[in-house]
């Protein structure tokens, strides 16, 4: 077997984690003065001993962003399809265990739900759903997708993970770009948290962005759920991955995610709690090692840290965001995948953007050509 | 410093020599051993391939030294796999130095050829070593055809200008997943230095040790210098000193209640 797995089998959770925890302010200032920053580099960024060295990494940091990226912050909005889902994860509002009124959207509901999103000024729309192959597999996707394209310049999903052909499948009726996250980097742990269904399989979740690369998607999103382990280990073996896709799939366009996580109904409680300031750490040491990847905040995050953040490395937000299937239109009650923390419409995320001379890009990729 | 491995082949010098230009076969002997290099390329254009007792070949008959036979002199893609499979039975090596240069006044390659021909010999069983223009995108695309390494060059052939295409030769290396040997245009010891820092994994000098006053205290220089750039790079280079400026606090907004 070829791909991230032989890489990732050559490193030990522990002993990353201990390299991480040895740093020292020499090696923060080694990686701060790098022109080009290795992956050791990363580790010294996102160790406790650049706490201090914070206001020097989110100098850089914007700077670096602003020089690829200018000043524009692309907008994206979920469309959550379904929340049936046959997995059981201890964190997640969808999980099989947990009690609630299932509900998948049908065709009409999906032309109300696209209908309020493009009201709102969307021309790009990610699809989530839970993990349900039986009624929300390939075939689903593609016949949502036949609803959806007509509407939408860019459409990416987050659902669950697929085979190398049913991505490929997809790609010519629209699909863009996939979310697929690892969740956690710790297999002992992602075992504890993910006991049933097909997710309980660590290595074929963590094979995705290789089926995704083969297939050749244009955009892959990467991300680890932030409260589940160690978000300094999770985050290198992220950073290890992302550089092994980048080389190897050299076509494709990558993002990284920093979910954290969020009371959801029958949920647990974070294991590890990241700071504000932790978060800002963490999303300025990317942009440091990573000049090119882009950076994606979501509604967990409240208004406040949203609009301080977007100077330091984000360039891209979602807004106006439902986090249940129907919650634009068609059933505005149904269960949350988790709260949201920034409930300002489009119109109020973009008025913000301007304010701080930020241009809101409301799609950035075109099929026609 | 750690050795070099190629198609499975390990090299413990990442100095690669070329035949060219010398005054005499006997001073390319010496020059060649004095360098320490385990690869050396020869122009198939300058052997009598139906002559096993060829004087050049003569002169390069050491165990330590490999044979990387060359296309240079061809034109097309067609013609490349042609000479290829002439070099293949006159030396008895599938490792091949593939050059297509349509232009005699710089020699400068031809991507569009040398992609189709690399495509084509990798299929044929050759281990192919490609020498292209230092284009990161070209350089992808013959990984992905499957040649063996890339040979980026750093300026015109031999024209001693050192590394003008060094911008990009940074980007390569930075991609590629397989070995990155800068070819053409290293003038002199710190330019195959200044290689070796960057990361490149093996250099190829053949005119500035051959047209150089003594070649053989020349190749003995190169081979010092490979070996210091290649220190360097493995030692990790001490950082540029850039002075940060918190102008305007950008985090401030942490502290606040």
């Amino acid at each position: 077997m070829s791909g991230f797995r032989n890489i990732f089998d050559q490193h030990n959770w522990e002993e990353e984690k201990a390299s991480i925890y040895a740093k020292t302010s020499r090696d923060v200032e080694a990686a701060l003065a790098a022109g080009k920053r290795t992956l050791e580099d990363f580790k010294a960024l996102i160790s406790p001993a650049a706490a201090p060295y914070l206001e020097q990494m989110a100098q850089q940091s914007r700077r670096l962003t602003q020089q690829r990226f200018g000043h524009t912050m692309q907008l994206y909005i979920p469309l959550y399809l379904s929340n049936e889902c046959q997995n059981i994860c201890t964190y997640c509002g969808f999980s099989l265990d947990n009690k609630i009124a299932r509900k998948t959207l049908n065709k009409e509901e999906i032309l109300r739900e696209v209908e309020v999103i493009k009201a709102m000024g969307y021309d790009h729309v990610l699809l989530v759903t839970g993990e349900a192959n039986q009624t929300v597999g390939v075939d689903y996707f593609r016949e949502a997708m036949q609803l959806i394209r007509p509407h939408f310049s860019n459409i990416s999903m987050e659902v669950q993970p697929m085979d190398q052909e049913d991505y490929a499948a997809l790609i010519p009726h629209g699909l863009h770009g996939v979310l697929v996250y690892q969740e956690t980097y710790h297999q002992a742990d992602y075992k504890l948290h993910h006991p049933k269904g097909k997710k309980s399989n660590f290595y074929y979740r963590l094979d995705t962005p290789d089926r995704l690369g083969k297939a050749g998607i244009h955009k892959i999103g990467l991300g680890v759920l932030i409260g589940l382990e160690d978000w300094r280990t999770d985050s290198f073996f992220t950073a290890l991955h992302l550089q092994y896709l980048e080389k190897t799939y050299w076509q494709t366009k990558y993002s990284i995610s920093f979910p954290r996580l969020r009371p959801c109904s029958g949920g647990l409680a974070p294991k590890v709690v990241m700071s504000d300031r932790e978060l800002v750490q963490l999303i300025c040491a990317y942009r440091l090692l990573d000049q090119e990847v882009e950076l994606s905040l979501s509604t967990r995050e409240t208004p406040k840290f949203r609009d301080n953040v977007i100077k330091l490395g984000i360039t891209a937000l979602s807004a106006g965001s439902k986090t249940n299937p129907g919650g634009y239109a068609t059933d505005l009650s149904s269960l949350e995948q988790f709260e949201i923390s920034d409930d300002r419409s489009p119109a109020g995320i973009s008025h913000m953007l301007r304010t701080q001379g930020y241009e809101p890009v409301w799609k950035d990729w075109e099929e026609g050509y | 410093m750690t050795p070099l491995v190629i198609a499975g082949h390990t090299f413990s010098s990442r100095l690669f020599t070329g035949t060219g230009k010398f005054s005499s076969l006997p001073l390319m002997e010496e020059a060649l051993l004095a360098s320490g290099s385990e690869l050396v390329t020869v122009a198939l254009k300058r052997v009598d391939v139906h002559n096993q007792s060829d004087d050049m070949l003569q002169h390069v008959h050491h165990p330590q030294l490999k044979l990387l036979p060359n296309t240079s002199g061809v034109r097309t893609a067609k013609e490349a796999v042609y000479a290829a499979q002439l070099a293949r039975e006159a030396l008895e090596t599938n490792w091949l130095k593939l050059e297509i240069h349509p232009d005699p006044r710089y020699l400068l390659p031809d991507p569009i050829e040398t992609l189709k021909a690399a495509e084509e010999l990798v299929k044929l069983g050759f281990i192919v070593l490609p020498y292209v223009h230092a284009d990161p995108v070209l350089c992808k695309r013959l990984e992905e055809v499957g040649t063996a390494a890339v040979m980026p060059l750093g300026a015109p052939i031999g024209s001693n200008k050192g590394l003008k295409t060094i911008d990009f030769l940074e980007i390569i290396v930075e991609q590629s997943n397989v070995p990155v040997v800068v070819d053409a245009g290293i003038g002199s010891p710190s330019d195959a230095a200044k290689a070796m820092e960057i990361g490149a994994d093996a250099v190829l000098v053949n005119t500035a040790i051959a047209v150089a006053a003594n070649p053989v205290l020349m190749a003995q220089a190169f081979r010092q210098a490979v070996l210091a750039g290649r220190q360097a790079y493995e030692a990790g280079l001490a950082p540029v000193h850039r002075q940060a400026v918190a102008s305007s606090p950008l985090i401030g907004f942490l502290d606040e209640v």
